[in-house]
């Protein structure tokens, strides 16, 4: 039979790497995009949820007999409905973290401002939020913690208190003898760093809506979860509901960025409501819903870097402290990502990284552009920098001399990650180049002269993607799941229409438009010529219990069980083909619809060995099933930790440089960015349209988060910024115009040496922090946080300035 | 607490959309963005806050580019809205929605609806804007996906195209 290989496609035009329009952008710049609060169902009732205004209190007495007397109130649900009628969801901790008890509402205390308490629905939305009012709930407050190192102290009050302690993991990290570098080094280097809270906060908020099916049995579950396939062993085993009844439906997604891998405890309390009530049920989270309960990690850092007088890193000693808020969800799995990229972009070989994480009274967490891995990378950035100062070194030059180099590639990291190619010396000097980085620094020396400050900060942070989830195995053994792996099918009908099934499930990273793409250039055809399926739908599209869009794995992913498929189908259309035109399947090439015998130069249209396939079967070979169809899962080569926790986390490494150069007033503490560039390397572009859309889409979300962005929590726990009042997310005129330059190193091990792209790594937090720290350099100020508040650093200056007037 | 509408409390609200009469039932408090989406089933305008400050749900009012969650449905009375089911003649898309899909202007889409009519309404006022004009006239509309830099690009090359069409196509909205 012959293989794709050695079927050569002879169409003219290239599909892969074309800056195609997408396919999904007429509907949704007509207005007809069918986002899930669009979801509109015969009968459609509305759920409203009760929350906690206290960080943690026992729950002494619910009472919604007022508020189910309420006018158009079908039915409520409390906590003690909820431990009656389901199990809690599973953990993924080890013990005794695992004895955490999460239930769609709190049962009998709340943990955080925000947590679900109670839930209405009523006829309309606004009769559920009127009767919400009417229940009552006494509360009696205790004592809560909201520091990660405050929580893991031994008289600190216990989040959950079955658990006995606010530890939820910790683990060693130890590569070569940092202990030994330390001692041999020129210097050592310390900071203690902190990465604030904030979130992505896409503006379409979660959404859920069920109908549960008494005729059938089903659950039918429209929401905007971007791993819905990943929820179902906890819909499952918490609802104590069968899994081949419940059918997961997207739509039209209003962003994501990870925020909404998370939503499983919603769709969970509104099954439950839908079943109640008997009637399919809308809740749509409102935006101060949503910053209650959807935030990133917080994490602090004590670092301590042995380095040599030249600059050269000898390694990296970190203890961590990460905070994931009150209920771990899909933590600790989450957090300990950032191994996929321990050393960063460079090269040493002694790593150790002591790693706690804990929980406190806070909103529970979720990955925001990536899960943990920015976190990591920042303090990898910021810290290269804090050496660059203390040496006396250009911060380029301490990169250049310490990135892993292209010749290097494949490059194996301490903790066993495996860099797919690149090069990252190359993608600065780029960077450098197109910031024109000698001008800036000689314009910042006269700046300084006349008492203005400019900054310039360099970060390159590496933005990986398609992930192994082999790293839950370092949590603990017993976690059911490892690897990866994505679904897709395509098919040919019996008029020899195109059509393209995905399990991934976009929210805006053009999958419709790729997908075509790709399967374009495998027969031959126009993008145009084939339907890709929308949305997703667990009754229509295929899928793995591992499809989804997240950890920035989709083109890849996508690309390679798209590639496996279509690999499939033309064998058996060559077959076909073969049978009807007298020669040998190894003899048949596709081009512009048709299938061409190499040999003879004889064509014939796809459509009719379509019909045969299908219709006028008769024809077909003896014994060969009919149909044209071919279904693919595909997985890339993982493997499982060693006993040092060695692991290839992720498949595919892009990388990005950013350089900020800013403008800091003294008088206020505001600054300005003057230029922004970004270099990203992804590998092959599928369509470099899209490429360039995520790029400065992780940028701006980077820029907001390290300028604007941030969860605060006063003493009590209460949530000072949760709207978009006095949480900033950034309009146009806060980002500033992105400059971009690209390269195209193709990854060395996936399909087509694509690479994921769309989280950023979290690159201008990097970049921003270095750039303020080096604007305050003739006050010798040092960053350690990742949100740069005007009024801190203001504070700062103050601050300097009094004790230099004291010495004085 | 607000005092939950009974049926007699529904008023009668009648105002004319992309061209077209329309009527519905709203009590006293329904903010005008939930009439016409849940009401009136003209999706294409979204929410995304509860402050007024995403624009998700922008439309036109009598001429202007209006936040339709900071108007309550009653408000409406007798107005003329263009939504962004509006924008397109026939089939035939306006030149700020071909800008937006040749320049990648969206990528989840659910900014667009409100990203085009502010778009809309600052070209209406400034036909030739400036990068900084431009960026100024969106202030009001929040993108988490774009980074602006193309939904920018989009309005400077729908400024091209409707100048070029001799502002055929900013009819007023
Ligand atoms: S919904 Fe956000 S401004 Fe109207
Ligand atoms: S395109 Fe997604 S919010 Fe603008």
């Amino acid at each position: 039979m012959a293989t794709v290989m050695e079927l050569v496609k002879e169409s003219e035009v290239q599909w892969v790497g074309q800056p195609l329009k997408r396919k999904e952008d007429p509907r949704l710049i007509t207005g007809l995009g069918k986002f899930v609060d669009d979801v509109k169902l015969p009968g459609l009732a509305f759920a409203s949820i009760l929350r906690s205004p206290y960080a943690s209190a026992k729950i002494k007495r619910v009472d919604v007999s007022r508020a189910e007397k309420a006018p158009g109130v079908i039915c409520t649900l409390t906590g003690s409905d909820v431990s009656k009628l389901t199990d809690p969801f599973l953990q993924i901790s080890s013990a005794p973290a695992n004895k955490v008890k999460d239930y769609c509402l709190a049962v009998d205390k709340v943990h955080f401002v925000g947590e679900p308490v109670a839930a209405v629905v009523a006829e309309t939305r606004a009769e559920a939020e009127d009767a919400m009012e009417l229940i009552e709930v006494d509360y009696e407050p205790e004592e809560h913690v909201l520091d990660a190192r405050k929580a893991l102290e031994k008289d600190a009050p216990l989040v959950h208190e079955q658990v006995g302690s606010n530890l939820v993991f910790h683990g060693k990290w130890d590569y070569g003898d940092i202990e030994d570098a330390i001692r041999k080094a020129d210097r050592v280097v310390n900071a203690k760093l902190h990465f604030h809270r904030f979130s992505s906060t896409p503006i379409e908020n979660n959404g859920v809506v069920v109908n549960y099916d008494r005729a059938t049995g089903f659950l039918n579950i429209y929401c905007n979860n971007q791993m819905p396939m990943f929820c179902i062993p906890w819909l499952s085993f918490g609802l104590k509901f069968p899994s081949n009844k419940i059918r997961m439906i997207t739509g039209d997604i209003g962003g994501g960025f990870g925020t909404k891998i998370i939503s499983y405890p919603y769709i969970a309390l509104i099954c439950l409501l839908s079943m109640k009530a008997k009637r399919p049920v809308k809740w749509t989270e409102d935006r101060r819903e949503h910053m209650f309960a959807n935030h990133g990690n917080e994490r602090s850092f004590d670092v301590e870097v042995p380095v040599k007088k030249d600059g050269t890193i000898l390694g990296f000693k970190v203890s961590a402290f990460d905070d994931c808020g009150a209920y771990t969800r899909y933590e600790p799995a989450g957090a300990t990502i950032w191994a996929q990229v321990s050393p960063g972009v460079y090269h040493f070989p002694n790593l150790k990284v002591d790693f706690f994480q804990v929980m406190t009274n806070k909103a529970p967490v979720g990955p925001n552009r990536g899960y943990s891995r920015m976190q990591h990378l920042w303090m990898i950035e910021r810290t290269v920098d804090i050496i660059a100062k203390e040496l006396g070194l250009d911060p380029a030059d301490v990169r250049l001399k310490n990135y892993v180099r292209s010749d290097e590639m494949p490059y194996v990291t301490p903790s066993g990650g495996i860099y797919d190619g690149g090069d990252y010396s190359e993608s600065l000097r780029k960077a450098m180049k197109l910031i024109d980085y000698d001008g800036l620094r000689e314009e910042q020396a006269r700046a300084r002269k006349s008492g203005k400050l400019i900054g310039i900060g360099i970060a390159t942070a590496v933005d990986s993607g398609t992930n192994n989830f082999g790293q839950v195995k370092i949590i603990t053994d017993d976690n059911p799941f490892s690897g990866n792996s994505e679904a897709a099918r395509v098919s040919i009908d019996g008029l020899g229409q195109f059509q393209v099934g995905l399990g991934t499930v976009p929210q805006g990273q053009g999958h419709e438009t790729f997908a075509a793409q790709i399967v374009a250039d495998e027969f031959g055809i126009n993008p145009d010529q084939i339907t890709v399926l929308s949305g997703f739908d667990s009754a229509i599209n295929p899928y793995s219990h591992q499809s989804g869009s997240y950890a920035s794995r989709s083109a890849v992913m996508g690309t390679g069980a798209l590639l496996g498929a279509t690999k499939k189908l033309k064998e058996k259309v060559a077959m076909i083909a073969a049978h009807l035109m007298k020669t040998l399947p190894e003899n048949i090439s596709f081009s512009e619809g048709n299938v061409v015998d190499k040999q003879t130069g004889k064509k014939m249209p796809i459509w009719q060995i379509a019909n045969v396939a299908w219709v006028n079967n008769v024809l077909l070979p003896e014994g060969m099933e009919p149909g044209l169809v071919a279904l693919n899962f595909w997985r890339p080569n993982f493997t499982l930790p060693d006993e040092k926790w060695r692991l290839n986390q992720t498949l595919t490494y892009s990388y990005q440089t950013h350089i900020a150069a800013i403008e800091l007033d003294p008088e206020s503490g505001k600054f300005k960015i003057l230029r922004y560039v970004i270099v990203d390397d992804c590998g092959t572009q599928i369509n470099p349209m899209i490429v360039e859309g995520q790029v400065h889409g992780a940028a701006a979300h980077g820029i907001g988060a390290a300028m604007f962005e941030e969860f605060n929590y006063d003493e009590n726990g209460q949530l000072n910024s949760n709207t978009f009042i006095d949480y900033l997310v950034p309009s146009a005129v806060e980002i500033p115009h992105l400059i971009t330059g690209h390269l195209e190193i193709p990854s060395l091990f996936a399909p087509k040496g694509i690479r994921g792209v769309g989280e950023g790594g979290g690159t201008p937090l990097g970049a921003i922090s270095n750039a303020v720290e080096d604007a305050l350099a003739p006050f010798g100020l040092q960053i350690t946080d990742s949100h740069q508040n005007p009024q801190h650093i203001h504070k700062l200056i103050r601050e300097k300035i009094s004790k230099l007037n004291q010495v004085r | 607490m607000m005092k939950s509408a009974t049926k007699s409390d529904m008023i009668r609200v009648t105002c004319k959309i992309n061209g077209k009469e329309y009527s519905g039932l709203a009590e006293p408090r329904t903010l005008f963005v939930h009439f016409i989406r849940d009401e009136l089933n003209l999706t294409g305008t979204h929410i995304g806050c509860d402050t007024g400050h995403c624009g998700a749900c922008t439309i036109f009012m009598n001429g202007k580019s209006v936040k339709s969650c900071m108007v309550l449905a009653i408000q409406a009375q007798g107005a003329d809205i263009t939504t962004v089911e509006g924008l397109a003649d026939g089939d035939k898309l306006h030149p700020i929605q071909e800008a937006f899909w040749e320049n990648h202007g969206l990528q989840c889409g659910y900014c667009t609806p409100g990203m085009l009519i502010s778009g809309l309404f600052l070209l209406q006022r400034n036909p030739d804007p400036t990068e900084d004009e431009i960026r100024r006239g969106i202030e009001g509309n929040l993108c988490r996906c774009t980074g602006y830099v193309n939904i920018v690009k989009s309005i400077k090359a729908a400024a091209k195209k409707m100048q070029s069409e001799g502002g055929k196509s900013a009819r007023s909205m």
